[in-house]
């Protein structure tokens, strides 16, 4: 145990992490996220690779000092490349007894917790459900443990500039950002700019969080409380221009990207749910890339205005979570059936129903496959980083014009806040995803007359014209009873249904030809091959990682595409003794697998609300390594 | 394109009629309607390419297959949403909404509520016929208490909702009824409705004579037209009756009440003003008469100017593009802070 009181002076050493873990935890109102997120910020301009890992309650603010409203960020930093947020935290910063208590079980054996001690008060230990003060009893004995006085430093340095104590009370997470920023050795200005530019129009905000910032940080280095600095070096990153970036920005940036690609306008209609709303909120505010946003009165008028909008030639998208999958099923069905684009877009979330909203899960790969009545096939797109999600929204969008499809494409609560850096792509290179409008009639009538024919299809992509209205001459009528072929009149003949049936489907599975390979990582022959979708990429990516540092060879697979799958999958699983298959599900993908392959692919399952960790998936693998 | 449309604009109804042979009941009101709508549209000057008739379901969502304009027959009570996000995008087309009770007031009430409020640029027209037609005649939010039907052997025990109250309550800038025995009139209505801009909702009293035969017979019959409708005329006093004997007026209470002329005399009879700002005469006319057994006025109840949706959208993208320049995604992946690595 380490005060300010009983700390001799010492000599200070600095020392070089190759990676650091930090968990910034509080009450829902201390600002966590914010701290967090400037760490994390401050940490990619410093040069390090890093991944973030948000933490919230769904309250907006459950009673403060409960472990109800613990709100707690993650972030891992590293000198070399990491795709998680990592396992456990060498690091807990926590601002009250209940974030201690909700928290400490995850931090390392011998890690490290920097306390508000302020707020270690009877009251507050009573919340958290501490009948004992932990500061005393023995609970933080194997932790290097380091009592800050934060709130009452931070109300000591606000006085003087005229901020009421209730106010200056506020600033104490940047206190805590000051201290730790000390620590690790993290560059001080871009946290001053960043209060300039977001608190500017309030300068005693800007004041005060800025003094709290620096006092923290004089604090660290005055007091002779840490016998140690630490460094984590940058890491060696590919050459290039970086921003850090989460999922639903990525995701919203690339609907922007794809439209442009597209050249037709792009229409978001979408209903606020968590954790998508994020999407409406930023591409809400850039009309001036000429998107229009709708937040509608419900999912299902969300999903029936982006179909309107396709209608009308333009790109139209929906967002949502699980529960607005749900809602807007028969609409899709409705995009399906009169072949028209529409890009979903599920957040995904934990489920079934309300479930855990602000926590992650990818259960809804069965909804996005079957959640539809009929044989109802379509083109699904899976996201497996934060900023990769910018190149899925350009891929689903490139599918749903091309192929006149209704597409989902799936996300998670992970990569929707995670963050990382981001090497800004080259968009010279984006690909060029523009169709043509059908403006020509394209058949002609017993007596020679040319005619429009309305599911008359592309033979190649098996796609009907897309005429929009306005077009003179190709007036057409589309809707969700059965349709003739070709003609696209209403039709019950029984043989006409069975052909569309086929058609519909042929259409979906021949996408197949027109998606990249199945993401391949091996570095030599193995036995034993990780078969990932979604955000589980990052945890597998790392602990493959882990495992070959190891010794032990193990192959990776990816899907980008869940339907239709890689045309070179089943050969690629063919090629092992055993496939483990890491789902946040009771092991959705593997059935699928399973029956498609015949193939008995090991499920692996997590459905906990938090991702993976690597060391989960890297013991998985060691143990099929044992088996095999 | 082989014709030429650049000279000749004018159209006929057989422009306006798809080579689909409508399926409705022999004697359906909905013939009367479509027959109606086919012959204004080359009086309105209206472009086929450029018309869009969007439907949910029901028998009157299959409206939109026997014009031979752009159409989408889409699912149960969304039309309206549809319809919303196309005239959103493409505030250029007329996009016309056409459904039963059934389909707009119950599985889709919601949206027609939201498309009213927003003032989306749609002409809403229900075919109010007070019963489910095309799943067999079960009774709808329309329905009259006590109504007998497939689903209420004993007779419906639910209020049935009053449409055009509704759409006043979600303060629709143009709110009309009409019914299927009087051409004229249905032309007049839709006519008004196109020429809004704007939300429109035009109610049509439309006879199911398979499950509901002559509901609205009590004052939509010839013979009873005079006595049982109240012709609304902007401007003008509210009267009707052969000789305009009977009229309309507020009383103390601020109740509307049905009166004899003679009695009150002409110049107290209450004049109507569909243009008032607030719906509250409108709504008190949508109440005067609680079933099609009594005198019920018909024509337009409300028709005020708004901002319409469509272009209020336009408006703020054209106002972000003035304030921030044309979209550059280049400078938008650089908006926050960047970083190089050499």
């Amino acid at each position: 145990m380490t005060d300010t009181a009983t700390q001799q002076p010492s000599q200070r050493t600095v020392e070089d992490l190759d990676r650091l873990v930090i968990r910034f935890a509080g009450d829902s109102g201390d600002g966590m996220q914010l701290t967090g997120d400037r760490f994390t910020s401050a940490s990619a301009l410093f040069g390090n690779d890093l991944a973030t890992l948000p933490d919230f309650p769904a309250e907006i603010r459950a009673p403060a000092g409960t472990l109800h409203g613990v709100s707690a960020f993650q972030v891992q930093v590293a000198s070399e490349t990491v795709t998680t947020p990592g396992d456990a935290p060498t690091v807990l910063v926590a601002m009250n007894p209940a974030a201690l208590r909700s928290e400490l079980d995850r931090l390392e054996v011998g890690g490290t917790v920097i306390i508000n001690s302020d707020a270690f008060q009877e009251r507050n230990l009573d919340k958290a459900g501490y009948s004992d003060d932990p500061l005393t009893d023995g609970t933080l004995d194997h932790y290097t443990t380091y009592l800050v006085p934060m709130t009452s430093l931070t109300k000591e340095v606000c006085k003087d500039l005229g901020v009421k104590p209730r106010d200056a009370e506020r600033s104490k997470n940047f206190f805590a950002l000051g201290v730790v920023s000390w620590l690790f050795d993290r560059p001080t200005q871009p946290t001053l700019d960043w209060i300039d530019m977001k608190f500017g129009k309030r300068p005693l905000v800007v004041a005060a969080n800025a003094a709290a910032f620096k006092a923290g940080h004089a604090f660290g280095e005055t007091t002779e409380m840490f016998q140690a600095t630490y460094k984590v070096r940058p890491a060696e990153l590919e050459p290039g221009t970086y921003t850090s970036i989460n999922g639903n920005t990525a995701l919203s940036w690339g609907l922007i990207a794809a439209a442009q690609q597209a050249k037709l306008p792009l229409f978001l209609a979408s209903y606020p749910i968590t954790p998508a709303s994020d999407v409406l909120h930023e591409l809400s505010g850039r009309k001036n890339f000429g998107v229009r946003t709708f937040q509608a009165e419900d999912e299902i008028a969300a999903a029936c205005a982006a179909v309107g909008a396709s209608f009308g030639g333009h790109i139209g998208v929906t967002t949502t979570s699980g529960p607005g999958l749900a809602l807007k099923a028969e609409t899709i069905g409705l995009a399906l059936s009169i072949e028209l684009p529409l890009l979903v877009i599920d957040i995904q979330r934990g489920g079934p129903s309300t479930g855990l909203p602000t926590k992650t899960e990818a259960s809804d790969l069965n909804l996005a496959l079957y959640g539809r009545h009929g044989e109802a096939p379509l083109p699904i797109v899976a996201a497996y980083s934060p900023s990769q999600c910018f190149f899925a929204a350009i891929e689903a969008v490139r599918i749903a014009l091309k192929y006149r499809t209704p597409v989902i494409l799936l996300s998670d609560g992970y990569l929707a806040n995670g963050s990382e850096p981001w090497r800004l792509p080259d968009l010279d290179e984006l690909p060029d995803i523009s169709v043509d409008f059908t403006t020509q009639f394209n058949d002609s009538d017993e007596d020679g007359n040319p005619i429009f024919q309305p599911y008359k299809r592309d033979p190649g992509t098996l796609a009907r014209p897309w005429a929009v209205p306005g077009t003179p001459e190709l007036m057409h009528r589309v809707g969700g009873l059965e349709k003739e072929d070709v003609t696209g009149n209403i039709s019950y003949t029984p043989a006409n249904h069975g052909l569309m049936t086929e058609l519909r489907a042929a259409k979906v599975d021949g996408i197949a030809a027109d998606i990249p390979p199945t993401m391949l990582d091996s570095d030599g022959p193995a036995t034993v091959a990780v078969l990932s979708w979604g955000s589980v990429w990052g945890s597998v990516t790392s602990a493959v990682r882990r495992v070959r540092t190891a010794g032990t060879a193990v192959d990776h697979l990816h899907l980008t595409h869940l339907n239709p799958l890689h045309a070179d999958l089943g050969d690629l699983l063919g090629r092992y003794r055993t496939v483990l298959v890491p789902e946040m599900n009771l092991g959705q993908l593997a059935s699928i697998v399973r029956s498609r392959y015949l193939i008995d692919v090991k499920s692996i399952n997590k459905v906990e609300g938090v991702p993976f960790t690597a060391s989960e998936i890297a013991a998985a693998i060691a143990g099929a390594v044992d088996d095999d | 394109m082989t014709t030429d449309t650049s000279t000749d604009q004018s159209t006929t109804k057989a422009d306006w009629t798809s080579d689909q042979e409508p399926r409705w009941c022999p004697g359906c009101g909905d013939y009367s309607i479509l027959s109606a709508m086919q012959l204004l549209m080359p009086q309105l000057g209206a472009r086929p390419e450029n018309t869009v008739f969007v439907s949910g379901i029901g028998c009157a969502a299959r409206f939109p297959y026997y014009m031979k304009t752009y159409g989408m027959h889409g699912i149960h009570g969304r039309a309206p949403a549809l319809a919303t996000g196309l005239a959103t995008c493409r505030p250029d087309l007329d996009v016309w909404v056409v459904g039963g009770d059934g389909d707009i007031l119950s599985i889709g009430g919601n949206h027609l509520l939201h498309s009213l409020r927003r003032n989306v640029n749609i002409k809403i027209l229900l075919f109010n016929n007070q019963i489910y037609g095309l799943t067999k005649g079960q009774y709808s939010p329309t329905s009259e208490i006590g109504k007998v039907t497939k689903s209420t052997p004993l007779g419906s025990v639910d209020e049935p909702l009053n449409p055009l109250s509704v759409a006043l309550g979600a303060e629709a800038t143009f709110v009309a009824r009409t019914h299927d025995m009087d051409r004229t009139h249905m032309q007049d209505m839709f006519r008004r409705a196109w020429e809004h801009s704007g939300a429109a909702f035009v109610e049509v009293y439309q006879n199911c004579n398979v499950f509901n035969d002559g509901a609205f017979a009590e004052i939509t019959k010839k013979d009873k037209r005079t006595s049982m409708l109240i012709p609304l005329q902007h401007g003008e006093p509210i009267r009707f009756g052969t000789e305009g004997e009977r009229g309309v007026i507020m009383n103390r209470s601020g109740e509307l009440q049905i009166v004899e002329v003679a009695d009150v005399g002409e110049d107290n009879l209450l004049v109507h003003d569909e243009r008032a700002e607030t719906p509250s005469l409108a709504f008190a006319l949508s109440r005067l008469a609680s079933g099609p057994f009594m005198p019920t006025p018909i024509g337009v109840f409300r028709a005020v100017e708004g901002p319409e949706y469509a272009s209020q959208v336009s408006r703020q993208l054209a106002f972000a593009q003035d304030r921030s320049g044309p979209g550059d995604l280049h400078a938008l992946l650089r908006s926050r802070a960047t970083w190089d690595v050499a």
